[in-house]
């Protein structure tokens, strides 16, 4: 009996020690590791892991495109034009296409812009498929898998549907050339036509240099308790409201604009970046598309983000696993949104911010130049990795051909 | 087909705010002048027409009457955005299932899961307002109470590690412009986001007046008396109080208060940053401070002397090199003011400080203690002062080296606090507590009125109206009349006046 009772109470002390432990470096720490499978690929290098091949396209492509239009490098799609640059001088370049497990063709399709700077993607689809007839005609690759161990960069509103306006985009779908290869987008919609499987979705791109120089002390109390600006109504397309944002921006406003709690705002104030950050909660609820920059936003400026869109699919959700970051809201339950984040427990609200304090994370959302290591493009080389080795069955027997070239509206047929 | 026309205009709708190229190669491709086209762009026009009229989107009703099929989930929806009066049709109009199965007609292959598994709809939703869209107050505090746990947080994450206690050293007595300075030390005292005890000596012993407003503070005080009147010379003045500091020095060993004792003048200026500061004090710290001296005839002369140099910084405090080390003390120049500084307390000329303030040094309260084992040597005991009190004139007369003090502040190179001297003429007066009691009820009339030139006489029958309305009118040239109120009555009067007569002319 006295064994056991020995036994016990030195079960007992140990418990208690370790549990002391525990809660010891649980608490007053600054960052927290996102630990387990998912937080430990955010530091992953993919050197040595893969290798791309850039194809060589005439600069009416790429270059010529971004000469007439510089703005193109300083909007939300700018990340096509930087990824291409990224791969140019990366490791894990190859200039044999031989030993490369994926290829790259740098397209700007993005890059037309209306005086305004919002793009059309009118041409998108033949500048693409004009790409696509130029690779496959030149390099024996394409034709080798039909472009299944290819990727391209479609950061628009819809992804590779090319249309800003859903109903349009879901009506043309994804170009059908591009039905094999591997997308990189900004667009992610679970159970969406423009959302392909195995698509790799990243961040919008967001100049980290002005985010970087507008940062305040860390002790700066944080005591606006939910932040946004931007349009509840888009007055120019949808001036009854309703197809905006699906109705939730402005149920959002209709709820919430007498509640001292939400400081939201159409204004367009120069402490944008700084207010973010005196911020426990920022709204990022979807526009016209479900993505916004305001993600981004959130996370490098430590605001735990309020994601209003359903079915949303985040940056690279494979490996930031945003539950636990960021709080997910129904669009049927906008209207409950105080009721939802006043009863989440402080605890809670601490372990995010604590999240979103790991400079790994806010790494992983910037497109930086040059680049850096776990930044966005090193997410995406890894997701790439992730997907090797290429299965066997993507690689066609001569002659096989699965791709029809005629399918599509008549309009894309055009050339370019 | 039908399909185009009305996407045709949505679509021009959102080039036209693009302002850019029209959508020459749109998908929508309608070729010839059909005569289903035509048909479909006059129906197109009626709609708009009726929309118009009716003030909704009158063309889509028309989809709902083809399509509708089930009627969608309707929450509670608010009567549109635009036409807001029109609420019935509405509710109608804001079905989801209009434009669902014309997107389930166009793409039916590409869908690898149903229609139905994807909650998510394109088309026009409802605006959810729910019935009551203000703030709960259980919910209003609830959230302040995770901001204050959210900043606590931050607090000890990036601010001071190790926090002490701040024991506030204050000399008062009563007069004009107590209240006026305490209640801003009061203010900034109950701000601080440590424990304060705040020692208030009040020269003269204790009264009710200093009693009511250090009550009011919720901190943890000693409000003592010291047995000596201030006297009304500056100079005797500052040693008056440098006792009074020692005195409640005396009490922080007596009682054996731990924390950082700083010197809390009531006619001061804190900033936040200073009680921050002064948490990294090991032993005794020097800040800088502001030295506010009011100006007055200064600059006459300065050019009557010729000085060339620039005027110095008014700044006290501690002087470090390069290392950030200190070499040496910043103290006031009182040589541009000799002879012209002020002596008596109401004097018009410029009241300047000592060398060096007290305000400006901090020290750990362990220093004074009685019997500490770890006490450095360097620190005078106070027992060996008892009775040489009138030659303190700064805290570094404690120390027997004084290069062990920690210059605070990056060196001295931030501002912390401000030194002033307002004070007002020692026999004015001023009601107790600042209460008017009993009321002000007698007025006289002065012998005087501001306006020397008496006006004419007034006519009758604006008399009469004099009489009735309470206030006088006359033309707008005239002046009133002297009457028996006050002066403040007639100058409101005055205005009144002003509104008055225009009326009354119009009339």
């Amino acid at each position: 009996m006295d064994f056991w009772n020995v036994g016990f109470l030195v079960l007992l002390c140990a418990a208690s020690v370790f549990s002391i432990g525990a809660v010891e470096l649980g608490r007053h720490q600054p960052t927290e590791r996102i630990s387990g499978s998912a937080g430990d690929v955010l530091e992953d290098d993919p050197v040595g892991r893969l290798k791309v091949f850039v194809y060589e396209l005439p600069s009416k492509y790429n270059k010529k495109i971004l000469q007439k239009d510089p703005r193109c490098l300083t909007h939300m799609f700018a990340a096509e034009i930087f990824m291409h640059r990224f791969l140019l001088s990366s490791p894990v370049r190859t200039l044999n296409p031989e030993e490369a497990d994926w290829f790259y063709t740098p397209v700007y399709t993005t890059c037309d812009l209306t005086p305004n700077g919002l793009p059309l993607p009118f041409k998108s689809p033949r500048m693409m498929r004009s790409a696509i007839q130029l690779i496959s005609s030149n390099w024996p690759y394409w034709n080798r898998t039909e472009g299944a161990d290819h990727f391209f960069v479609t950061p628009h509103d819809f992804g590779a549907c090319f249309h800003y306006q859903e109903e349009k985009a879901i009506e043309r779908g994804i170009l059908p050339l591009l039905r094999r290869a591997t997308l990189v987008q900004t667009f992610g919609q679970r159970n969406h036509v423009c959302l392909k499987e195995g698509s790799i979705t990243i961040p919008p791109y967001a100049p980290p240099q002005k985010m970087h120089a507008h940062l305040i002390p860390d002790k700066t109390p944080r005591s606006i308790f939910v932040y946004f600006r931007g349009l509840f109504y888009d007055v120019g397309n949808d001036p009854e409201g309703g197809y905006y944002a699906r109705g939730a921006r402005a149920a959002v406003w209709e709820n919430f604009k007498n509640n001292p709690l939400f400081d939201i705002s159409t204004e367009h104030p120069t402490t944008y970046y700084e207010d973010m950050q005196r911020a426990v909660f920022c709204l990022c609820p979807l526009g016209w598309a479900p993505w916004s920059p305001r993600l981004v936003e959130a996370v490098i400026f430590g605001c735990i983000p309020v994601i209003i869109a359903d079915d949303i699919v985040l940056p690279f959700a494979d490996a930031i696993p945003w539950e636990e970051i960021g709080v997910f809201v129904d669009e049927k339950d906008v209207p409950q949104l105080d009721t939802i984040l006043t009863s989440i427990p402080p605890e809670v609200i601490l372990r995010k911010q604590r999240l979103l304090a790991n400079p790994s994370m806010k790494q992983a959302m910037l497109f930086p130049q040059p680049a850096q290591p776990g930044d966005a493009f090193h997410q995406v080389l890894n997701g790439l990795a992730r997907k090797l080795p290429h299965d066997r069955s993507v690689f066609l027997k001569p002659g096989e051909k699965v791709l029809n070239w005629t399918a599509g509206p008549v309009g894309d047929l055009k050339p370019w | 087909m039908k399909l185009s026309a009305l996407q045709q205009s949505y679509l021009s709708r959102r080039s036209n705010s693009f302002r850019g190229p029209s959508p020459l190669d749109s998908s929508s491709d309608s070729t010839g002048k059909s005569p289903a086209t035509t048909f479909w762009l006059l129906l197109h026009a009626a709609c708009c027409l009726a929309s118009l009229v009716l003030g909704f989107r009158f063309s889509r009703l028309v989809f709902l009457f083809f399509f509708s099929a089930s009627s969608a989930n309707l929450s509670a929806f608010r009567g549109g955005g635009g036409g807001g009066e029109i609420s019935a049709p509405l509710l109608v109009h804001s079905s989801l299932a209009v434009n669902n199965p014309i997107v389930n007609l166009a793409t039916p292959a590409n869908r690898t899961s149903p229609a139905a598994g994807s909650r998510v709809m394109v088309g026009r939703h409802g605006i959810r307002v729910r019935p009551w869209p203000h703030p709960n107050p259980e919910e209003v505090m609830k959230a302040h109470r995770i901001l204050e746990r959210v900043q606590r947080e931050q607090r000890a994450l990036f601010g001071v590690k190790k926090v002490r206690t701040v024991i506030a050293v204050t000399p008062t007595h009563v007069r004009t412009f107590q209240k006026l300075h305490i209640s801003g030390v009061m203010h900034s005292l109950m701000l601080v986001p440590y424990d304060v005890v705040w020692i208030v000596v009040e020269a003269g012993g204790v009264t009710n007046e200093t009693a009511s407003i250090v009550a009011k503070s919720g901190l943890r005080t000693f409000h003592v008396g010291f047995h000596h009147r201030m006297p009304i010379s500056w100079d005797a003045r500052h040693k008056l109080e440098s006792r009074m500091r020692l005195h409640a020095l005396r009490i922080v060993r007596k009682e054996r208060l731990d924390g950082i004792v700083m010197f809390a003048d009531d006619s001061n200026m804190h900033s936040m940053e200073l009680f921050d500061e002064i948490q990294s004090v090991k032993w005794i710290g020097a800040v800088s401070v502001g030295i506010l001296v009011h100006s007055a005839g200064v600059d006459e002369s300065s050019s009557l002397q010729g000085e060339e140099e620039a005027p110095p910084m008014p700044v006290q405090g501690p002087a470090c090199n390069a290392t950030n080390n200190l070499i040496g003390w910043h103290t006031f120049n009182s040589l541009r003011y000799a002879g012209r500084s002020a002596v008596y307390i109401d004097d018009l000329e410029p009241v300047l400080p000592r060398k060096l303030e007290w305000a400006g040094f901090v020290l750990n309260s362990r220093l004074l203690w009685k019997d500490l084992d770890d006490k450095p040597d360097w620190i005078k005991d106070l027992e060996v002062l008892d009775g040489a009190d009138e030659d303190i004139e700064s805290p570094l007369s404690l120390l027997m080296d004084t290069s062990v003090v920690e210059p605070l502040g990056s060196c001295g190179r931030r501002v912390l606090l401000w030194w002033l001297r307002v004070e007002a003429r020692t026999d004015s007066k001023f009601p107790a507590q600042w209460i008017i009691d009993p009321p002000l009820d007698i007025t006289v009339p002065s012998k005087r009125t501001p306006w020397p030139d008496a006006p004419p006489q007034l006519p009758i029958n604006e008399k009469v109206l004099f009489d009735t309305q309470q206030t006088t009118k006359h033309s707008t040239k005239t002046r009133t009349s002297r009457t028996r109120r006050t002066r403040s009555k007639r100058k409101h009067d005055a205005k009144v006046i002003g509104v008055q007569v225009s009326t009354h002319s119009e009339v």
